[in-house]
């Protein structure tokens, strides 16, 4: 499908002669019997993984295969933090990898994705988060990742609303990201979704894989709601719903699926222009550019798939928000949601070859994947493209449980965010 | 809310009493056992849309473990049983075939 450009020219343009000539954005074709690669999942990192298939290794007979509509997984649900300031190694690279794309990928998409490098801070809220976050500020630093330990005064400066002295969470200090900061979900899945288009691939959206086919070890294609496609890779991109997937598949995941939740409050005039996370007490909190106060709380501790959490999160998220920042605590909540999370022991992804031939899965992302979008995409599309995963990919293998090598997050990235 | 009664002081606790604690029935590997059985008893687990039978703790209650049988889709629950037990009972396993025809417990995951 021929992509228009879009411009300021492209809006003038358009302005005068009543928005009568946008093109639809992406294509909705009928599925081909046949596909080089199918991603089942048309989720941020399913699409990403498509697109830089096509970018980054010429590879554009592809299908993004999507049971509801694109970009309406946790890549539509969640409160879109982007920060790099992980612990371990392989996750730095990653995450930062993926936060360095961000800074372009409007230009690179020709689609604005609102990319606010606003930066983000999380508070250290007792002596043990204090510890933690020096150490991981002297990890970032080695990374090559910037990030700064920052004491109270400096946090009240940035985030003029916070109250600093508890009574039972007082502010001890911050890691901070100056770097960090959000962007606009929806428009990173229909930005890589329309390059995805442009480039030739089709995006079937409204069906759903309800079986995986082998034969002798290798993968042959997928059953769908929309009949049978054929491929010579496949990769499994579905967060959530992973487990169903690799049942399909023949083999278990080392991942259980729960229930995140996230909350806006109604609009009111800008007051914070930093993300803060409480990771303590479980809660962040951005503002967007409508106003609303973006809140995330905490996950539901059981296994789930129904897309909506247990509200004595919300109270609890709330509760203690509202100790930190009191000047939320008259603020009516507009809406709440929920997204199926996929939960790895040792809180890092999954980017690996399965027990089935040409198969390959990305998964695991959680409660943090959104950030990692770009990333992620560019180190899966490497590992389906060589067949084998890149420096990127290399320590997120599924054989890392077997072998005891954790990339273990739970400490940097103890709650949702 | 999720409400389970608990089958040991029989009191119908809500979510907020209770503490979960995933997966039941899950067969544990001893010294010895090769490093695939580790990886998946510790690690592996069925994750289903659908029927899940899970271990949780009446921790605001009477302190004691028990099992629960639960639609990780519908958040339906079919009914609660002791912790000594080591697989489900015939009446939970009849609660759930009337809803889902076609379930079979599958021993040792
Ligand atoms: C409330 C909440 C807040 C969050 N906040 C943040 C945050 O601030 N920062 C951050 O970095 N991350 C955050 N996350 C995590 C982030 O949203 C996810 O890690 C990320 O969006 C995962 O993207 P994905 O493409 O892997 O999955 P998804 O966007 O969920 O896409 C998977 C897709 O697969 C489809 N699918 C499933 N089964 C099938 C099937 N059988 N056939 C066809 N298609 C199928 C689904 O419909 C879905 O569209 C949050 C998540 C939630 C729920
Ligand atoms: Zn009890």
């Amino acid at each position: 499908m021929p992509k228009k450009r879009y411009s300021a020219f492209a809006l003038l343009r358009e302005a005068a002669r009543y928005h009568s000539g946008w093109a639809r954005a992406w294509a909705s074709p009928q599925p081909k019997p046949r596909y080089d690669v199918v991603i089942v999942g048309a989720g941020g990192h399913g699409l990403a993984t498509a697109y830089y298939l096509g970018k980054n290794h010429g590879i554009t007979n592809v299908a993004v295969i999507e049971k509801g509509w694109l970009g309406g997984g946790n890549t539509g649900r969640n409160t879109t933090i982007i920060r790099s300031n992980y612990l371990q190694d392989p996750s730095a690279a990653i995450y930062e990898k993926a936060r360095a794309l961000y800074e372009t990928l409007s230009q690179e998409l020709n689609m604005n994705v609102m990319f606010s490098p606003r930066g983000v801070i999380m508070l250290a809220q007792t002596e043990h988060e204090l510890r933690g976050y020096r150490r991981t500020a002297h990890a970032n630093a080695l990374q090559g990742v910037s990030t700064e330990f920052i004491g109270p005064e400096r946090v009240k400066e940035l985030v003029p609303i916070i109250s600093l002295d508890g009574p039972r969470y007082p502010v001890l200090g911050g890691l901070w990201q100056a770097r960090g900061g959000t962007a606009r979900h929806d428009a990173v899945a229909w930005g890589y979704a329309r390059a995805c288009s442009a480039m030739g691939m089709d995006i079937i959206q409204n069906c759903e894989v309800t079986g995986i086919r082998a034969r002798g070890g290798q993968v042959a294609g997928v059953d769908t709601t929309r009949g049978a496609i054929d491929c010579g890779r496949l990769g499994l991109v579905v967060a959530g719903h992973s487990g169903v997937l690799a049942g399909m598949a023949g083999f278990r995941l080392p991942i259980e699926s729960v229930a995140l939740q996230a909350l806006v409050s109604e609009p009111i005039k800008p007051c914070m222009d930093v993300v803060v996370m409480a990771n303590t007490v479980h809660g962040y909190m951005s503002q967007s550019d409508k106003g609303e106060m973006v809140i995330g709380g905490g996950a539901d501790g059981y296994n789930s798939y129904t897309q909506r959490g247990s509200f004595h999160h919300v109270e609890e998220t709330v509760r203690a928000l509202i100790e930190t920042f009191p000047i939320i605590s008259r603020l009516k909540m507009l809406r709440q949601w929920g997204g199926i999370v996929d939960m790895t022991g040792d809180r890092s992804p999954i980017i690996s070859k399965t027990p089935l031939g040409g198969c390959f899965i990305n998964c695991g992302w959680g409660t943090g994947g959104f950030k990692a979008i770009p990333g992620s995409g560019w180190a899966m599309a490497e590992m389906m493209a060589k067949g084998e995963p890149g420096p990127l990919a290399a320590a997120f293998g599924l054989e890392r449980f077997r072998e005891g090598r954790f990339i273990d997050e739970s400490v940097a990235a103890g709650v949702a965010h | 809310m999720l409400l389970l009664t608990c089958p040991c002081c029989g009191a119908e606790a809500d979510e907020t009493e209770l503490q979960p604690g995933g997966a039941a029935h899950l067969t544990r590997v001893g010294p010895g056992a090769p490093d695939e059985a580790f990886e998946s008893y510790l690690f592996h687990r069925e994750n289903p849309r659908g029927v899940h039978i899970e271990r949780w703790r009446h921790a605001h209650g009477c302190g004691k473990w028990f099992h629960a049988a639960r639609c990780t889709r519908t958040l339906e629950v079919f009914g609660t049983y002791p912790a000594q037990i080591t697989a489900p009972p015939q009446p939970i396993r009849d609660a759930i075939a009337a809803k889902h025809p076609g379930w079979a417990w599958k021993e040792g995951k």
